[in-house]
């Protein structure tokens, strides 16, 4: 029993490491490690970087694309990114929609989707929930009916991450209502968000940053070739999306830079006064983390090695998601408390490279701790909330 | 035994509850809090003139005569309406130095003020390297002539960037972390020298990071003894923790009640959330967890108002549970509102980033563990 990487992994996890070194823009990482926003520039500007690389997609097979890298490179590349506090892929695009489109779409579709969403030229967001319908995903209501040559799409999409830049969106819709199981009824349709009939409201988000939108449609007009697959089997397509979102989300290398970060900002002296980790009540709380992610981290590992010889991962892929944001939580909690009363500041205009340092108040990512714990209470909600994966778990894993 | 509230004590709450439900909608908290002030004068007079901002004081210096329970039952009020004036900067902080140090012709010229409502002020109880401990002082005041020098810098002074009166304590003498060597001063907002970074915190209160840059204040600025300060100090950072406290009780016991009525109409596989019985258990938990917060509020309440041995011990005990069972309520409310939790737009988020700023103030769970330690 070993997790040593082969010759091979080795050179190939050096390939990485020297890209990052020489590509990963500085005002981005800049941006990055003081945890400020990325414009929707600057995260075009690093995909369309990974994309020159030929990594844009690294789940997607050669013949779309894609690096048709191996699971353990996968593994690799993604833990190099986190390590390195580098942007994610936005995973609309290539995460989401592309595979289904390969898998799913004609060809006709593959022609003329997946090129721009290697390339980032198209910006994708994804329209499943709705007000009505969040966990119980299966009763939504948007519908689309056939109508000669196009659908007539009417209803409401909302929580849409970034739709206020996207070009296209991905919907689950209403085709018919008069079927056996109501999941039958509903369809995988791409829509222009230029389509008259389409808006787009802001919701903001508790930390104060317009983040997901509403999405409206009223009369939109979509052409019948913009249907993926088969009428009434979007559910199935987009239940494969779904897992896919699941597997995705462990973050492990990403919270292990976090936890690093922690370590250094609480073990030092921040403005003079004895650091954190003196006391000994943080310090068991920071040490009760690290446990909690080295776990996580050969969790994920078993997983991998399944998946690398072909075998299906076993139940414990399904508490990736759950235990990776519970990691992430913990995580954002004792970021604030280490940055004491410098968590509570509210001042937007300071998370900008270019405000003047002399007027800042507070270090670095200090006052950002709380906006992060704020915001990433988002962690157990969104991509099927940790209730519903627990429920899942119970019911495949446990057979109740 | 007896729980039980006199009838002026109902009165109080009543009359606060009243307001709340009336005058103080969560779109008027957030009209309010956005304003330029940050909260509303207007409203600030009216608590004047209802008699609010004199509850905590003696009667001698005008006030009701008010006490714990008082504090107690106004702050979860407050809480729950999430009120953003600065009751806690202006009346328990600034108000509580000088109720309690100030001589007769100070608070003539100060407190009376404060009851009145005409004069707003701030109490600077943190430096940055302190993170909690409040007797880490590094500002200095150096005496010339008849005339104090200031120099240093304090962070999160809530209410600062008011245009009336700051009280500095600034060391005398001693060491950084000496508790004595203390000395109060009330310093006029306006004195040359002072430098205020001001800003909105995320609670939607306002506080300032303030620099004092030799600024020289009379020997009448003294508030009581010169390097005796940090007794006066301590007292009023206990009070105010406590109500603070009060103030988190009242925010969760709001968070619970709403997220029960909310899992009672969300409708999601054809039922209210609110019939799983994996919310409902959380649902108890969170029940639960106010519950044995109440009590021990309650007994912090009366071992104060007894002036008892163990009342700052029952603080920390308060302080604790906040920040540990209490986190659990707000993040579970926000949890079982889905989404819609984390938007701005929901008064959920705002009770949760209030409920975490008290979390922090006057020392976070982990410091008032360690001190209840200690005081054991
Ligand atoms: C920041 C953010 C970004 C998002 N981005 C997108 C996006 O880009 N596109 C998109 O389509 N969606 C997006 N979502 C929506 C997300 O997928 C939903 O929020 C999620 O599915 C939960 O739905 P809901 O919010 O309606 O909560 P509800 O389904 O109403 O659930 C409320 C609470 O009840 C619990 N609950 C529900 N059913 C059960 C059950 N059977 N047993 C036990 N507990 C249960 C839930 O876990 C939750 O705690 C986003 C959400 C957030 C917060």
């Amino acid at each position: 029993m070993d997790i040593i990487f082969s010759a091979e992994e080795l050179a190939f996890q050096q390939e990485v490491r020297t890209f990052l070194k020489e590509k990963y823009p500085d005002d981005i990482r800049k941006k990055q490690d003081s945890g400020i926003s990325l414009s929707r520039d600057d995260m075009i500007r690093w995909q369309k970087i990974l994309y020159e690389q030929g990594w844009a997609a690294v789940n997607w097979p050669v013949e779309n694309g894609g690096t048709g890298w191996s699971p353990i490179q996968r593994y690799i590349f993604e833990n190099e990114i986190g390590a390195a506090n580098a942007p994610e892929f936005l995973p609309f695009g290539v995460k989401m929609i592309g595979p289904i489109i390969y898998t799913f779409g004609n060809d006709e579709q593959k022609r003329r989707f997946l090129p721009d969403i290697l390339s980032s030229d198209v910006w994708w967001c994804q329209g499943y929930s709705e007000p009505g319908s969040g966990s119980d995903l299966a009763s939504l209501k948007t519908k689309a009916e056939r109508q000669g040559d196009h659908y007539l799409v009417n209803g409401t999409k909302t929580w849409t991450t970034l739709a206020q830049y996207a070009d296209w969106i991905f919907c689950l819709v209403r085709t018919s209502s008069d079927v056996a199981r109501r999941q039958e009824g509903i369809s995988f349709l791409l829509i222009d968000m230029q389509t008259p009939g389409v808006s787009v409201k802001p919701i903001i988000t508790i930390d104060g940053v317009q983040e997901i939108n509403e999405v409206h449609f009223e009369n939109v007009e979509v052409p019948l070739e913009n249907l993926v697959g088969e009428e009434g089997k979007g559910w199935t397509y987009g239940k494969v999306l779904l897992e896919h979102e699941r597997t995705n989300m462990a973050t492990v290398a990403r919270s292990e830079y976090r936890l690093n970060r922690l370590k250094e900002q609480a073990g030092q002296s921040v403005h003079g006064g004895p650091p954190c980790m003196d006391d000994p009540n943080f310090a068991r709380k920071v040490a009760a983390a690290e446990i909690e992610l080295k776990a996580l981290e050969y969790t994920q590992l078993r997983t991998l090695a399944a998946v690398a010889v072909g075998k299906a991962p076993g139940p414990e892929s399904s508490i990736l998601k759950i235990k990776g944001t519970l990691v992430q939580q913990m995580l954002d909690e004792l970021l604030l408390e280490a940055a004491g009363y410098y968590a509570l500041p509210y001042v937007p205009d300071q998370y900008d490279l270019e405000f003047p340092n002399s007027e800042r108040i507070g270090h670095g990512a200090e006052t950002r701790s709380s906006l992060k714990y704020f915001n990433n209470r988002k962690a157990s909600i969104y991509g099927g909330s940790n209730e519903i994966q627990k429920n899942v778990v119970a019911k495949h894993v446990l057979g109740l | 035994m007896n729980f039980s509230l006199s009838e002026e004590q109902s009165m109080l709450a009543d009359s606060i509850a009243r307001f709340i439900d009336n005058d103080y909608g969560f779109e008027k908290r957030q009209e309010i809090a956005e304003s330029e002030k940050g909260y509303s004068p207007e409203l600030w007079r009216t608590y004047a003139e209802l008699g609010w901002t004199a509850v905590p004081f003696a009667e001698d210096d005008g006030g009701l005569g008010g006490g714990p329970i008082e504090l107690m039952l106004m702050m979860e009020q407050f809480g729950r309406g999430l009120v953003v004036e600065p009751f806690l900067a202006t009346i328990v902080l600034a108000g509580g130095v000088l109720q309690r140090a100030a001589s007769a012709p100070q608070k003539e010229q100060w407190l009376s003020g404060i009851i009145e409502g005409s004069i707003q002020a701030a109490l600077a109880f943190s430096e940055p390297q302190g993170r909690f401990e409040i007797s880490d002082i590094a500002t200095s005041a150096k005496a010339n002539g008849d005339k104090y020098i200031l120099n240093g810098h304090k962070n999160l002074v809530l209410n600062g960037a008011n245009d009336d009166l700051l009280i500095i304590p600034a060391r005398t003498s001693g060491s950084q972390s000496d508790q004595s060597g203390i000395t109060l001063f009330a310093v006029a907002a306006d004195s040359a020298g002072i430098e205020r970074k001001c800003y909105a915190t995320v609670d939607a209160h306002h506080a300032a990071d303030i620099t004092l840059k030799d600024v020289q204040v009379d020997a009448a600025a003294v508030l009581g003894e010169v390097g005796q300060g940090f007794a006066t100090l301590q007292a009023v950072i206990d009070e105010a923790t406590f109500a603070v406290c009060a103030e988190a009780v009242g925010i969760m016991r709001t968070m619970h009640d709403k997220t029960v009525e909310y899992s009672k109409n969300r409708v999601q596989f054809g039922v209210p959330i609110g019939t799983f019985q994996a919310l409902q258990h959380r649902m108890v938990d969170t029940l639960m967890a106010c519950e044995q917060t109440y009590s021990l509020l309650l007994w912090t309440a009366m071992l104060n108002t007894a002036n008892d041995p163990d009342a700052r011990k029952a603080i920390s005990a308060l302080k604790y549970q906040i920040g540990t069972a209490g986190r659990k309520v707000a993040q579970e409310a926000v949890q079982i509102h889905g989404a819609m939790g984390v938007t701005w737009e929901l008064d959920i988020a705002h009770y949760f980033k209030r409920f975490t700023a008290i979390e922090l103030l006057f020392g976070n769970a982990d410091f008032h563990l360690n001190r209840y330690i200690e005081l054991s």
